[in-house]
C-alpha cells in the first residue's frame, strides 16, 4: 500500500515521516521534501476559495516514474504526504482519501493528548500502529 | 546570488560530445522539400550570386519549407537501385538503412532545376536551344529511374511582355519546351530586373508544387510494395514502408498524414518478434519513431498527445532490457529518450507553449538523469574488468564503411536475421569491446548536465525545493566525479535551505558528503564547520559516528591527521592523507574563526544580562551559558566577550592555560570543561563605565576557543547573545511546553529555561534628595507666577555642581513656548526675551542635609495648561566594587499649572437716564460703565484704573479713578462710571473708538517688591449718531403735592437750519400746569429755545408727568419718542406734610 506516510508541520518541517525498511530511506524524505513545492502551490491556489468550501485533499501531488505522492492539508495547514507505489494501480482515488481521513483522525487524537505538545515529532504509539496498518494493508 | 551563478558556471564547463545514443541529425531535423539548382555560377557571376541569395538568404518563415542546394549540371546523383518486381525471395535484413532519410533530405532531389541564360531575341538561338536541352538531357541522365522533376528557368536580362503579346516568346518557348522535353508547366522565365525577390518568390511557390507532387508520387510508389508483401518474412519491410511513407509525408510537408503514418509504424515495431539479438534494433526505431510522432504533437499543439505517446512508449520499452551483460545500454537508451523528450518539450515551451509546476520538461531531464545515473551504476558493476584484459583484436566493432548498414544493429553481426548465435566468441568479443568503451564513459558529466538542465526547468515552475534536491545530486556527482570543490559550492548553497526548513535528516546526509569533499582536499576551516554541526543536536547521525567526528575533529585541533572518512574510495584517501600531512607540517594560519551563528554547532551559547538595566552605581553582571550536544566532554582554552564598547571585553575572559594533550582529559571539575547535556553558566561582573548612563550595553559577540593557539585553534563565533539556527523554534516550543522542567540541583540549570538577553541599559544612580516645590495656583495671566523651588540633600557626603533646571517641559506646543517666560529675577516684568526654560542654573554645593530654596518666575502669557518641569542635577563620588567614581544624578519633578484670567471687564454705555444705549448722539453726553469682576481665586489689588480716552472722544468731567487700592475677593466687582461726550462725526462712519481702559493690579498676597501688572482692555467702537433736535429738561428732584414745581424745557437746535417746532403738553391726571399748551415755534441754528412751565402736582407717588409733544416739521422720522428720551417722564411727588412737621421737612 503506502511505501511512505509523512506528517508535515505548517513552518514544513517533518512531524513525523515513516517509510518501508526496505528501501532506502532518505530517498523518500526526499521525494516528501520535494513534494512540498506542489503543497505550497496547491495551498496558495487554494487561499482564495472560500474557507467552507475548502477541500483537504489535495490529490496527486505529481507522478514520479516509480512512486505517486499524494498530499492533504488540515485547516491548520498540517500536510499529509503519502507516497504510493505507481504499480499498484488498484488503489483508487477515494482509497486514498479514506487512508487520509483515518490518518487526519489519528493526528486529531494525538493533537488531544494534554501531555503532547504542538509542533513536537509525534512519538505516539496508536499513531505508529495506524500507520504501520496502512503500510501493510492489501500487500 | 553568487553562490548560484557558481552553480550555472560548474555546470556550463562540461560539453557533450556526440554520443552513441544521440539521435541522428536527419532525424531531428524538420524535414524540407529537397530542390537542387543546376547552371548558376555562384562564385564568379553576380546575377547568379544575387538570384541564389535570393534564394537562400534572410528566408523568412512564410516562404515555403524548401531546402535548397546549388550543384554543378552534371553533378552524380545518388544511383537508384533497379526496382524490384518480386518480393517473393526477397528477406530484408534491418529495419531502416541508416543512409536512407539523409539521401532523401540531402542527395535525392525532388526537382532539379536547370537554370540558362536565354533571352527570346537572341540571335543564335538555335545554338542556344541545344545547350539547353542538352544540359537537360544530362540532368535526366543522372537520375535515371528516379521520379525527379525537371525544370528550365530561363535567366533573362529583359522584362517579359505580358503573355500572348509576344508571339516570338510563346513560339520560341513552345520549341523549348519541344527539345528538352518539358511540360510548360516546368519552363520559366527569371527576368533580372528590380523585382527579383518577387520573380524568386513565385518561382519558389513553383517549385513546391512540384516538389508535393514529386513526394506525392513517392508515397504512392512505396503504398504499392504493400501488397507484395507477407506477414512472415516481410515484418520488417512493414515497418520501413510506414515509415518511409510518414517521412515522404514530412517532406510533403503533410503532418497529419505523417503523424497518423508514424503511429502505424510505432505500432508495427513493436508487432516485431523480439529477442536479445535483435532488442537494440527494435527499440532503436521505437526511439526514433516515437521522437517523430512526439515533435510532431507538439509541433500541432496537442501536448497532452505527445505526453500519452510518451508515457506509452516508455511503459512498453521500460522492460525491454536486452542482453544483461550490456543492460547499461538499456539505462543509456532510456535516459536518451527521456532527454529527447525533455528538449521536444522545452523547445514547444519556448514557442510559446505554457507548462505547469507538475509537467515541465524539468522531470524528464530528472528521469533521464536518473537512468544515467542507473547507468553508471550498471558500468561500475558490469565493466570492471580485471586491467589484464585487453580491447579484443580485431576489434568486433569496426565496420566495413565505418557505419552500420542498418540503425540499431550490432556492428559484428550485421544483416543477421537468426536468434541463434553462429558465432558465440564473436559475440563475446563484441560485448567485451562495448563493455571496454563503456568504462571510458565519464557518466557523472552526463549526469550533471542532466541535472543542470532540469535544476533550470525547476527554477522557472517554482519547484525550489525540487531545485535544491537536484543540486544536491549534483554535488553528490561532482564528488563522484572528484571535483569537490564545485560539489561543496553545491552543497553549501543549499544546506542553509534545508537547515531553515528543519530537515534535519536530509541536512544530515549533505553534511556528511560535505564533511568526505572537505576530507579528501583537507580543507581545515571547512572540515571544522561540518564537523561541529555534524555533532551538533540537528545532526542525526548515531552515537559511534558522532564519536568519531569528534576524535577527528580534536585531532586536528591538536594538529594532526584525522582517520579517513569512511566510505572513500582508498586511493582518493591516499592522496588526502599526504595533503593532512602537508597541512600538519605547514606553519601558518592555524586560527579558524567560525561564524556559528546560522549553523546548529555542537555548542549551544546563551548570554544573558541579569536585568534589563543596571544603575551606574551597581555592577553590572551576567552569565554566559554553555551546552555541548557532541558525545564527548570537550574542553576549551578561552571564552570571551565582546560589547558594543570594547573596554569592557577586557573584564569577561574565562582562560585557563591547558597543555594541548588534555584535551579530551574527562575531569568536569575544570572551569573550562563542558560535559555533554550539562549547563555551564559563567558569570562575569564589571563596573559600567559613567559615561554609558543613558546608554545600551550590548552583547555584539561571544568567542569560544577550542584548541590551543600553539597547535591549531577553533574560535566559535555567535553575534550577539548567542542562539543558533535551531534556537529560536526550540524556545518557542518550550515556550508552549507544559512539561514540568526536570529537577535540577541548586547549582544547575534547565537549558530551556534561558532566555538570551543581549542588552542592558545603563541608568543613573537614585538620587538622593528631595526637590519640593511650593506655589499658589493657578496663575494669572501676565503676573510674574512665583515658584518656590526647595532642594534638600540627603547624601551622605558633600553634592558638588547642583544645577537647577527649570521651566516649561520641553516637547510641549510650540506656541506656549513663545507665550511662557522664565526668570530668577521677579522684580521686574519678563519680555519675550526672556526663554521658556532655564537650564543649568548654578547652586554651588551643598553639605549633608543641607537645604536651599529658590523662586522662580514665570509669566504666562496666555491661558491654559502648561507642565512646568524643575530638574536638578549634580555630582557626588560614591565607591562601587571598590571603584571610586563620580556619579552625576539627577531628580526631575514636573507640576501641571493652569493659567486663568485674573478678571474680567465688563464695559457698558448708558445715557444720563442710565438707560442702556445702543448708540450715543454727537455733543450729548453719555455715561461709560466698567466693571471689573474678578475671576482670581486669590485677592486682587486694583492698584490704579486709568481711561485713555481716544481722540474722537472727549471727557465731560475730570477723569479719576475710583477704584483705586481696592480689594476684590473671588467674584466681587469693581465698577466705574465715566462721563463722556462724542463730537459729531462726519456721516458713513460705523462707530468710533473710545479708547483703552488699563487696570494695574497684583496679588493682595504677594510682596511689595514684586512689579505691578497693568492689564490693557480695548473699549469697544461705539456707533455716534447726529440728532437734529436736543432737548433738556431742568426740573427739581422731587416736587409736593399742592406746591408748585417749575420744570424748564430747553430745545436746541443742532442743525444749520431754521426749525419749526410744533409743542402740545398733553395734560395728565396727577398734575395741573401752567405754560404754554400748544404752540408753534421757530428755532434759529445754534440756538436754544427754554420753555417755562409750572406744573402743580395732585396725587403723591411716583407719577407720570404731562408730556410734551414735540413735532419736528422738517424732520418727520424725528419722532417724539426719540425726544423723549432726553427728557425724564416721570417724577416723585412728596405727600403734603403736616403743618407741624413743615420746617423739619424742608429741612430734610
Amino acid at each position: 500500500m503506502a511505501v511512505c506516510v509523512a506528517v508535515i508541520a505548517k513552518e514544513n518541517y517533518p512531524l513525523y515521516i515513516r517509510s518501508i525498511p526496505t528501501e532506502n530511506e532518505l530517498k523518500f524524505h526526499y521525494t516528501v521534501h520535494t513534494s512540498l513545492d506542489v503543497v505550497d502551490e496547491k495551498i496558495s491556489a487554494m487561499g482564495k476559495a472560500l474557507v467552507d468550501q475548502r477541500e483537504l485533499y489535495l490529490g496527486l501531488l505529481y507522478p514520479t516514474e516509480d512512486y505517486k505522492v499524494y498530499g492533504y492539508v488540515t485547516n491548520s495547514k498540517v500536510k499529509f504526504v503519502m507516497v504510493v507505489d505507481s504499480s499498484n494501480t488498484a488503489l483508487r482515488d477515494n482509497e486514498i482519501r479514506s487512508m487520509f481521513r483515518k490518518l487526519h483522525n489519528s493526528y486529531t487524537d494525538v493533537m488531544c493528548n494534554p501531555f503532547y505538545n504542538p509542533g513536537d515529532p509525534i512519538q505516539s504509539r496508536a499513531f505508529d500502529n495506524m500507520v504501520t496498518s496502512m503500510m501493510m494493508q492489501v500487500c | 546570488m553568487s553562490a548560484n551563478e557558481d552553480q550555472e558556471s560548474c555546470c556550463k564547463d562540461l560539453k557533450m560530445s556526440p554520443m552513441r545514443w544521440d539521435f541522428p541529425v536527419e532525424l531531428c531535423c524538420r524535414p524540407m522539400a529537397f530542390v537542387t539548382l543546376t547552371g548558376l555560377d555562384v562564385t564568379f557571376n553576380a546575377i547568379h550570386r544575387a538570384i541564389w541569395d535570393a534564394f537562400c538568404v534572410n528566408r523568412r518563415a512564410d516562404r515555403v519549407p524548401i531546402s535548397f542546394k546549388v550543384l554543378p549540371g552534371d553533378h552524380e546523383y545518388p544511383k537508384c537501385r533497379s526496382k524490384r518486381t518480386s518480393y517473393e525471395w526477397y528477406i530484408p535484413k534491418g529495419i531502416l538503412k541508416t543512409g536512407w532519410m539523409n539521401k532523401h533530405l540531402n542527395l535525392v532531389p525532388a526537382l532539379v532545376v536547370v537554370f540558362y541564360e536565354l533571352d527570346w531575341d537572341e540571335p543564335q538561338w538555335k545554338e542556344k536551344l541545344l545547350e539547353c536541352a542538352t544540359r537537360v538531357e544530362i540532368v535526366r541522365q543522372s537520375l535515371q529511374g528516379r521520379n525527379t522533376k525537371v525544370a528550365v528557368v530561363l535567366i533573362q536580362k529583359k522584362t517579359p511582355l505580358p503573355p500572348g503579346e509576344d508571339v516570338i516568346a510563346s513560339e520560341r518557348a513552345a520549341a523549348l519546351c519541344n527539345a528538352c522535353d518539358l511540360s510548360g508547366k516546368s519552363l520559366f522565365v527569371l527576368p533580372h530586373t528590380d523585382h527579383l525577390v518577387g520573380y524568386i518568390i513565385r518561382l519558389e511557390n513553383a517549385f513546391y508544387e512540384h516538389a508535393q507532387t514529386y513526394y506525392y508520387a513517392e508515397i504512392r510508389r512505396v503504398k504499392s510494395h504493400k501488397e507484395f508483401l507477407n506477414k512472415t518474412t516481410h515484418q520488417l519491410l512493414f515497418v520501413r514502408h510506414q515509415f518511409k511513407i510518414a517521412f515522404f509525408s514530412e517532406l510533403k510537408q503533410d503532418t497529419q498524414n505523417a503523424l497518423k503514418n508514424y503511429r502505424t509504424a510505432y505500432n508495427l515495431v513493436h508487432e516485431l518478434r523480439s529477442h536479445e539479438t535483435n532488442m537494440l534494433e527494435i527499440k532503436t526505431m521505437a526511439g526514433f519513431i516515437n521522437y517523430k510522432i512526439c515533435r510532431l504533437c507538439f509541433q500541432h499543439n496537442t501536448p497532452l498527445d505527445a505526453i500519452a505517446q510518451f508515457r506509452k512508449h516508455i511503459d512498453i520499452c521500460k522492460k525491454k532490457i536486452g542482453s544483461a551483460e550490456l543492460s547499461f545500454e538499456h539505462t543509456a537508451w532510456m535516459s536518451k529518450q527521456f532527454q529527447a523528450f525533455g528538449d521536444l518539450f522545452d523547445e514547444a515551451i519556448k514557442l510559446g507553449l505554457t507548462a505547469i509546476q507538475t509537467q515541465n520538461p524539468g522531470f524528464y531531464y530528472q528521469q533521464a538523469a536518473y537512468y544515467a545515473q542507473e547507468r553508471k551504476q550498471l558500468a561500475s558493476q558490469l565493466c570492471n574488468h580485471d586491467p589484464s584484459i585487453t580491447y579484443p583484436s580485431p576489434d568486433p566493432l569496426e565496420t566495413t564503411m565505418g557505419v552500420l548498414d542498418f540503425y540499431g544493429q550490432r556492428p559484428w553481426r550485421q544483416g543477421i536475421l537468426s536468434f541463434d548465435l553462429s558465432d558465440p566468441d564473436k559475440e563475446k568479443a563484441g560485448i567485451l569491446a562495448l563493455q571496454l568503451k563503456e568504462k571510458d564513459i565519464l557518466h557523472s558529466e552526463l549526469i550533471i548536465t542532466l541535472l543542470s538542465n532540469a535544476v533550470a526547468q525547476f527554477k522557472k515552475y517554482k519547484c525550489p525545493r525540487m531545485k535544491s534536491h537536484l543540486m544536491v545530486q549534483m554535488g553528490e556527482e561532482y564528488y563522484y566525479a572528484k571535483d569537490y570543490t564545485k560539489a561543496l559550492k553545491l552543497l553549501d548553497y543549499v544546506m542553509c535551505d534545508y537547515r531553515s526548513e528543519r530537515w534535519w535528516t536530509l541536512l544530515t546526509s549533505i553534511l556528511a558528503t560535505a564533511l568526505k569533499c572537505s576530507y579528501l582536499m583537507a580543507h581545515l576551516k571547512d572540515y571544522m564547520t561540518y564537523s561541529l554541526e555534524l555533532l551538533g543536536r540537528a545532526s542525526t547521525l548515531t552515537g559511534d559516528q558522532k564519536s568519531r567526528i569528534e576524535k577527528n575533529l580534536i585531532k586536528v585541533l591538536m594538529n594532526e591527521s584525522p582517520d579517513p572518512e569512511p566510505g572513500c574510495d582508498a586511493s582518493v584517501v591516499k592522496t588526502a592523507q599526504k595533503l593532512w600531512a602537508d597541512r600538519v607540517s605547514l606553519a601558518g594560519n592555524n586560527i579558524f574563526t567560525i561564524e556559528v551563528q546560522d549553523f546548529v554547532p555542537f555548542v549551544q551559547c546563551k548570554a544573558k544580562f541579569l536585568s534589563p538595566s543596571f544603575h551606574v552605581d551597581v555592577p553590572v553582571q551576567f552569565s554566559v551559558y554553555l551546552k555541548a550536544d557532541c558525545p564527548h566532554p570537550i574542553r576549551f582554552s578561552k571564552l570571551c566577550v565582546g560589547f558594543n564598547n570594547q573596554e569592557y571585553n577586557q573584564f569577561c575572559i574565562v582562560e585557563e592555560a591547558y597543555q594541548s594533550g588534555d584535551i579530551l582529559e574527562q575531569s568536569s571539575q575544570g572551569t573550562v570543561c563542558l560535559v555533554p547535556g550539562k549547563t555551564r553558566k559563567f558569570t562575569f561582573k564589571f563596573v559600567a563605565k559613567t559615561e554609558d548612563v543613558g546608554k545600551k550595553i550590548e552583547i555584539t559577540s561571544v568567542d569560544l576557543v577550542l584548541g590551543s593557539e600553539t597547535g591549531r585553534c577553533m574560535i566559535l563565533n555567535w553575534r550577539g547573545g548567542g542562539g543558533d539556527a535551531a534556537s529560536p523554534q526550540e524556545a518557542l516550543q518550550a515556550a508552549r511546553s507544559f512539561k514540568r522542567r526536570p529537577k535540577l540541583p541548586e547549582n544547575e540549570v534547565c537549558w530551556d529555561s534561558v532566555t538570551i538577553q543581549a542588552s542592558t541599559m545603563i541608568i543613573s544612580r537614585v538620587p538622593k534628595i528631595s526637590v519640593q516645590l511650593r506655589h499658589e495656583p493657578p496663575a494669572l495671566t501676565n503676573e510674574m507666577y512665583c515658584l518656590f523651588v526647595t532642594v534638600e540633600s540627603q547624601e551622605k557626603t558633600v553634592i558638588k555642581d547642583v544645577k537647577l533646571t527649570a521651566g516649561l517641559k520641553p516637547g510641549q506646543d510650540a506656541n506656549l513656548t513663545q507665550k511662557t517666560h522664565v526668570t530668577l529675577n521677579g522684580r521686574e516684568i519678563c519680555d519675550d526675551s526672556h526663554p521658556a526654560l532655564l537650564t543649568d542654573i548654578p547652586i554651588g554645593d551643598l553639605q549633608p542635609g543641607e537645604k536651599i530654596e529658590k523662586a522662580i518666575y514665570t509669566r504666562c502669557a496666555t491661558v491654559g495648561t502648561r507642565i512646568f518641569l524643575v530638574y536638578v542635577c549634580y555630582l557626588v563620588n560614591t565607591t562601587v566594587e571598590d571603584n571610586e567614581i563620580i556619579c552625576k544624578c539627577h531628580k526631575d519633578e514636573t507640576v501641571t499649572i493652569e493659567t486663568v484670567f485674573p478678571f474680567d471687564v465688563a464695559v457698558k454705555f448708558v445715557s444720563a437716564k442710565f438707560e442702556h444705549l445702543d448708540r450715543v448722539y454727537a455733543d450729548i453726553p453719555f455715561l461709560l460703565m466698567t466693571d471689573i469682576l474678578s475671576a482670581s481665586p486669590w485677592a486682587l489689588t486694583i492698584e490704579a484704573s486709568q481711561l485713555l480716552l481716544a481722540d474722537t472722544t472727549i471727557a465731560v468731567d475730570q477723569l479719576e479713578s475710583h477704584v483705586e487700592k481696592v480689594v476684590l475677593q473671588t467674584g466681587e466687582s469693581a465698577s466705574e462710571c465715566f462721563c463722556l461726550q462724542c463730537p459729531p462725526i462726519s456721516t458713513g462712519q460705523g462707530g468710533v473708538a473710545i479708547g483703552r481702559y488699563v487696570i494695574s493690579w497684583k496679588r493682595t498676597s504677594t510682596a511689595e517688591s514684586l512689579p505691578v501688572i497693568t492689564t490693557v482692555t480695548t473699549l469697544p467702537h461705539v456707533i455716534v449718531e447726529s440728532i437734529p433736535l436736543h432737548v433738556r429738561a431742568d426740573l427739581p428732584s422731587f416736587g409736593r403735592v399742592r406746591e408748585s414745581l417749575p420744570v424748564k424745557y430747553y430745545l436746541q437746535n443742532k442743525t444749520s437750519l431754521v426749525q419749526d417746532i410744533d409743542i402740545a403738553v398733553e395734560p395728565s391726571d396727577a398734575f395741573m400746569f401752567s405754560g404754554l399748551k400748544q404752540i408753534r415755534l421757530r428755532i434759529l441754528p445754534g440756538t436754544e429755545q427754554e420753555m417755562l412751565y409750572n406744573f402743580y402736582p395732585l396725587m403723591a407717588g411716583y407719577q407720570q408727568l404731562p408730556s410734551l409733544n414735540i413735532n419736528v416739521l422738517r424732520f418727520p422720522n424725528f419722532t417724539n419718542q426719540l425726544l423723549r428720551r432726553f427728557i425724564p417722564t416721570h417724577i416723585f411727588v412728596k405727600p403734603q406734610g403736616r403743618q407741624a412737621n413743615d420746617a423739619s421737612i424742608e429741612a430734610a
